[in-house]
């Protein structure tokens, strides 16, 4: 599917720049205009994905996370969130609900969020090289209800 | 963030407006636990009225309450969720042992 637009950027895994991502993105979508519902959605799968890198992929030591997002032709926007991370040894285990690695306080229902609030949830992982998540949402919007 | 306390007899309610995630998380515990600490309530009331934003991070600071405040014999709700919250919320199983009103 043709790509319309498109919108790289690279951050430091800190906890801070969770809600600029999710708030870029929110923006970047802004253009297919989505309703608030969607934006909602979409501002709670990215900010899922940019978390799980942080305490996941970085365990909290820092590094950079990789996010692009694109609107394709047929109104559908997909967010990539990409990390050079520890990577997930056994990634079906971790999509399940609530299972997670590390307490203080995760409910381990992040891939179980992502999942419900997007249309597709792809999730490519390599032990030591680093994780791959590809949020794909179809925005059907207010223009065209 | 935002953490609002008010002690009403044997309740407290804590009144959260902003954004809930990883990132704010860990304040807003402490001020909570802070609190239950020093009041010892028999009931913990955590208002969302005024939550712009909450993600997964949501559900884990209401269970690590939950856990805080029921090991000093304090119950816990949570009121005033939109439904995309309390969505989220259900996931876990948290409605099992939390009030939601």
């Amino acid at each position: 599917m043709k790509k319309i637009n498109e919108c790289r950027m690279t951050v430091d895994a800190k906890s801070v720049n969770e809600g600029f991502c999710r708030a870029v993105c929110a923006a970047f979508a802004a253009q297919a205009e989505p309703t608030v519902e969607e934006i909602g959605d979409i501002k709670t799968a990215v900010s899922e994905a940019v978390t799980n890198c942080i305490v996941h992929a970085y365990r909290e030591m820092g590094g950079k996370i990789y996010i692009t997002a694109s609107l394709l032709a047929d109104q559908r926007l997909r967010i990539t969130v990409r990390d050079r991370g520890c990577g997930i040894a056994d990634v079906k285990q971790a999509m399940e609900p609530l299972f997670t690695t590390v307490g203080d306080d995760r409910s381990g229902l992040g891939f179980s969020v992502m999942e419900t609030f997007s249309d597709k949830l792809t999730v490519r992982s390599k032990v030591g090289k680093g994780t791959t998540v590809i949020i794909e949402k179809k925005l059907r919007g207010r223009a065209r209800d | 963030m935002q953490v609002q306390t008010v002690v009403d007899g044997k309740a407290l309610h804590v009144y959260l407006a902003g954004e809930i995630d990883h990132d704010s998380a860990p304040r807003i515990r402490e001020k909570i636990d802070d609190k239950v600490t020093e009041c010892r309530p028999c009931v913990l009331r955590l208002d969302f009225s005024d939550v712009s934003f909450m993600d997964s991070s949501g559900v884990g600071l209401v269970m690590g309450r939950y856990r805080h405040a029921h090991a000093l014999g304090c119950a816990t709700e949570v009121t005033h969720l939109t439904p995309r919250y309390e969505k989220i919320m259900k996931m876990s199983g948290l409605s099992k042992i939390v009030k939601f009103s």
